[in-house]
């Protein structure tokens, strides 16, 4: 397996023709390839997710991660970022705003001259269902839906997402097959919200492929906090890979570094 | 789960960051996942002076346990000053 890569901090165009920061991690690869865009969690653009977004790219793809809170705070270190972003009052993200940067990521990666113009996108916690919404938004080759809360389910009084559909309603508008990795201990999504979403698809006639795991709850990929398991994340990464492999490459030639 | 909830307020004072002191205006304060410790969710405090960038910020993030303990103590110093000096 060739497995070089360059990673760096590169400038994309995202909503609404906002330039911003974005890490790419790309395969140096001849390609052709496909891509991952990575969508980061609350705590933002932070070094566990450009890990993350590294992966891809020794796996043979390639990632790149937009910076959700660039526009409050260009420069900044990522939790002074999203510390800036929460003072501004703009967390959560409007979500017309995460689909237009993720569109922009999604043009970044087909316009590397190794692209074969697949594109998938991945996210957890909060960017799991920015994935979702992502997939909902705009045409896509795969989604990864990694313990997203609020797909399904009405937030409580008070939430900011209270009051806005749930992202299950636009279930039909789903552009791509979806992989869904939950923990069974978790409580947004919990257990029955990922069923409902489940019949969703099902009602819908959507590509899917959910698994969820005893002993884990939310956040059980993070390596560097007490949620990890690593059992289940060992075996989500191999899920993840064969799904990319699946989706993004014709001959599934990726391998799995996990 | 992300919260997304948060309680801003203005303050006055100042605070130490890594370039030193520096005025502070604003808190924010919020129950959510932390970036640093190890818990699921923290309660978080940022002293921040928005004026100054990004940058001029003192970060806590403390359990639940530990945060009520610390309103306390906040609370208790402020009533136990001599008659006068809070205003």
């Amino acid at each position: 397996m060739y497995d070089a890569m360059l990673a760096e901090t590169v400038t994309i165009t995202g909503h609404n023709g906002d330039e911003i920061k974005a890490y790419s991690a790309r395969t140096l690869q001849v390609g052709p390839v496909g891509g991952v865009v990575v969508i980061h969690h609350l705590p933002g653009y932070d070094r566990q997710t450009k890990e993350f977004t590294r992966r891809f790219a020794t796996g043979g793809l390639n990632a790149v991660m937009p910076n959700l809170y660039y526009r409050e705070a260009p420069g900044a270190d990522p939790d002074d970022a999203v510390a800036a972003a929460r003072a501004a009052g703009v967390i959560p993200i409007p979500d017309e705003r995460v689909v237009g940067d993720v569109a922009g990521a999604a043009a970044y990666l087909r316009g590397l001259s190794n692209s074969n113009g697949k594109v998938a996108v991945i996210g957890h916690c909060s960017g799991g269902r920015q994935a979702f919404l992502a997939a909902v938004s705009m045409p896509l080759d795969a989604a990864v839906d990694c313990y997203g809360g609020f797909v399904v389910g009405t937030p409580p009084e008070g939430h900011p997402l209270h009051g806005i559909p749930p992202l299950a309603e636009r279930t039909g508008d789903l552009s791509c097959p979806l992989l869904g990795l939950f923990g069974r201990e978790d409580v947004a999504p919990s257990p029955e919200q990922v069923a409902e979403l489940e019949q969703a698809l099902k009602v819908h006639g959507k590509t899917y492929e959910f698994h969820s795991y005893d002993g884990a709850g939310h956040a059980f990929l993070q390596v560097d906090r007490p949620s990890y398991r690593p059992e289940a994340a060992v075996d989500a990464w191999q899920r993840i890979w064969a799904f990319f492999g699946r989706y993004l490459l014709s001959k599934g030639a990726l391998c799995a570094l996990t | 789960m992300c919260t997304y909830l948060t309680e801003k307020v203005s303050i006055s004072g100042s605070g130490k960051g890594p370039s030193g002191w520096f005025r502070v205006t604003d808190a924010s304060v919020y129950f959510d996942h932390p970036v640093h410790a190890q818990a699921e969710h923290t309660l978080n405090i940022d002293f921040l002076d928005p004026g100054a960038g990004p940058s001029a910020r003192v970060a806590v993030e403390l359990t639940a346990e530990s945060a009520r303990a610390l309103a306390e103590a906040i609370q208790a110093t402020l009533d136990s000053a001599p008659p006068g000096l809070v205003t």
